[in-house]
């Protein structure tokens, strides 16, 4: 999801030459760089980009896997899910955090995401109908997260590399928890089978469309990569997801939507089937089955909620003046 | 019966666990989407210990899942307070107030318990609940002493919730196991007048109680709760998940 992250991205800059090769410099040397280190502008701006879309992804994926918070089927079920979507929260928050080092505040953010002016993952514009779509959404798109995060583990910028790295434990434990339950669904009824196989059929396209375009219609990744806030090509990702799901599903006896799968001998790796780009760009351009319902459902919360936050500012404000006056 | 005062607690704490559950990505703010969960696990949590205790008690096989899950309405026993719905969040973090100020002694009562599972729930949830007392009181003061606006929401809070508050120290089921409610009145009603105070909140007179939830007379409410909570429960019956 996170390589959407560059769709539209800029990261042209005006610096003198001996500037960004000083700066090139210390990115190759493995240097991370820090929130007052000088740094190109559009360094700064495809960081900010990619950081807030990745913060937006967190909150806006808590809603399709809140929907099923109140109708988890057993009581631990609906323990571990309250727990995992609200881990997704404190990705957000940690992000956002990361995201305010580079002088853009939560605020701006939020407006930014309400408004339809930033983007977050497509993925989370796909409605969760069943609840084999709460063990879809933990394997594959907690696992497609972490193939893409895993490698910003080691971004050139520190803070959002360190936030990754707590994500990413997270993450794992989400995708393991994803995968039991849709193991217990595989052990389970004829009808929980189906539920599962069901699940799949429509999450599969739209997973492996979370990795981006195809490396040759991906506009900016150059410079990116050069810059080592990507380390991997969208392609690579995809097709590492691609090979290390496979043996999962078999194991699960579920098959892919896809006719054209098939075991690459001489690459070592599965093929797949032509992936619907125009599908994947209606969606990010905002037209996914569920995108007016997410962000009617966040600009909600945030216009509901707007008269507790001026009372916790009033609050705050009153007892700074009672001590103040108390002095 | 040990049985039925452990139903009715556990009952309590997953009806209003799951009522904080709603909230999961729809709360005023990041932090409260976190806070809101934390407080709605914790009591999901002690539901859950409180529920496999009930069943082993009662010994007819049944899990902590048939409890949940296979009891309707006029089967569930938990307080009217509980159950009412999320409301604004006013409503939310009043109602959280008014339960963890009366669960916070209760717990602390319970330490001593001869019954061990009953111990070491208590042993839990009363720091549990001293973070809920916390966490919700703070609220109610910033609410109750915000702006006008937040202070007219609170008060019409009190004003709907607090009818509710009397059932909290009924002893129902009773059990020689677990502290007396009645006996926890003083405390709650120190903790609440303390948090008012600060919140320029009046603690109103109540002629009519509203009680029955031991009974299994609820509102309207827990029925549409149950109905959503139960329905993938039972479209599938004894599938395992
Ligand atoms: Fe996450
Ligand atoms: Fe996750």
């Amino acid at each position: 999801m996170y390589s959407q992250g560059l769709i539209g991205a800029d990261g042209r800059t005006e610096e003198t030459q001996d500037f960004l090769d000083r700066f090139q410099r210390r990115i190759d040397a493995e240097e991370k760089i820090e929130p007052m280190d000088a740094m190109p502008a559009g360094y700064r701006k495809t960081l900010v980009r990619q950081i807030g879309q990745h913060a937006h992804s967190e909150i806006v994926g808590m809603l399709p896997e809140g929907n099923w918070i109140t109708r988890a089927p057993s009581l631990r079920r609906k323990a571990a899910l309250l727990a995992k979507v609200q881990d997704e929260g404190g990705h957000g928050l940690y992000l956002y955090a990361a995201a305010e080092t580079l002088g853009v505040s939560r605020e701006e953010m939020t407006e930014e995401l309400h408004c339809g002016k930033a983007k977050y993952s497509s993925i989370f514009n796909y409605p969760t109908l069943s609840w084999a779509d709460i063990g879809i959404i933990g394997w594959l798109v907690d696992g497609a997260a972490i193939m893409n995060q895993i490698p910003l583990c080691r971004c050139s910028y520190g803070p959002y590399a360190r936030a990754m790295i707590r994500v990413c434990k997270e993450e794992s434990f989400h995708q393991r928890q994803g995968y039991e339950i849709c193991m217990a669904l595989a052990k389970g009824t004829p009808a929980q089978r189906e539920m599962l196989q069901d699940a799949l059929n429509r999450w599969w396209w739209p997973v492996l469309m979370m990795f981006g375009p195809h490396d040759a219609d991906s506009l900016h990744s150059d410079q990116s990569m050069a810059w080592k806030i990507k380390r991997f090509s969208n392609d690579e990702l995809r097709q590492k997801f691609i090979d290390a799901t496979v043996p999962q599903a078999e194991y699960l006896g579920l098959t892919f939507p896809d006719p054209e799968m098939r075991w690459n001998e001489e690459k070592g790796g599965w093929d797949h089937g032509p992936i619907d780009w125009d599908e994947f760009w209606r969606v990010v351009k905002g037209f996914g089955p569920m995108a007016c319902d997410r962000i009617a459902a966040r600009r909600k919360a945030w216009e509901d909620g707007a008269w507790v936050r001026e009372a916790a500012l009033a609050h705050a404000e009153k007892r700074r003046a009672r001590k103040m006056a108390a002095e | 019966m040990l049985y039925d005062a452990v139903l009715e607690l556990a009952d309590d704490h997953l009806v209003l666990g799951h009522r904080l559950s709603e909230w999961c990505g729809h709360a005023p703010m990041l932090e409260e989407d976190l806070a809101l969960p934390n407080m709605a696990l914790d009591l999901i949590g002690t539901a859950r210990t409180l529920y496999d205790h009930a069943a082993r008690l009662e010994g007819q096989g049944r899990d902590e899942d048939a409890l949940a899950y296979l009891r309707g309405e006029r089967e569930y026993r938990n307080l009217l307070l509980c159950e009412r719905p999320n409301g604004d969040f006013a409503h939310t973090m009043l109602r959280q107030l008014y339960f963890a100020a009366f669960m916070a002694p209760y717990w602390q009562a319970a330490l001593g318990s001869e019954d061990e599972v009953i111990a070491g729930v208590a042993g839990k949830a009363v720091k549990e609940m001293a973070y809920h007392i916390r966490h919700a009181g703070e609220w109610v003061i910033r609410m109750g002493d915000g702006t006008d606006e937040s202070a007219a929401r609170m008060r019409a809070a009190v004003a709907d919730l607090h009818i509710y508050t009397g059932e909290l120290f009924e002893d129902g089921a009773g059990d020689a196991a677990l502290p007396s409610r009645a006996e926890i009145r003083p405390a709650w009603d120190a903790t609440i007048a303390g948090i008012f105070a600060e919140a320029l909140l009046d603690v109103p007179e109540v002629p009519f109680p509203q009680t029955g939830g031991r009974e299994g007379r609820h509102g309207e409410a827990l029925g549409h709760m149950l109905a959503e909570m139960q329905a993938l429960h039972r479209a599938h019956p004894g599938a395992v998940w």
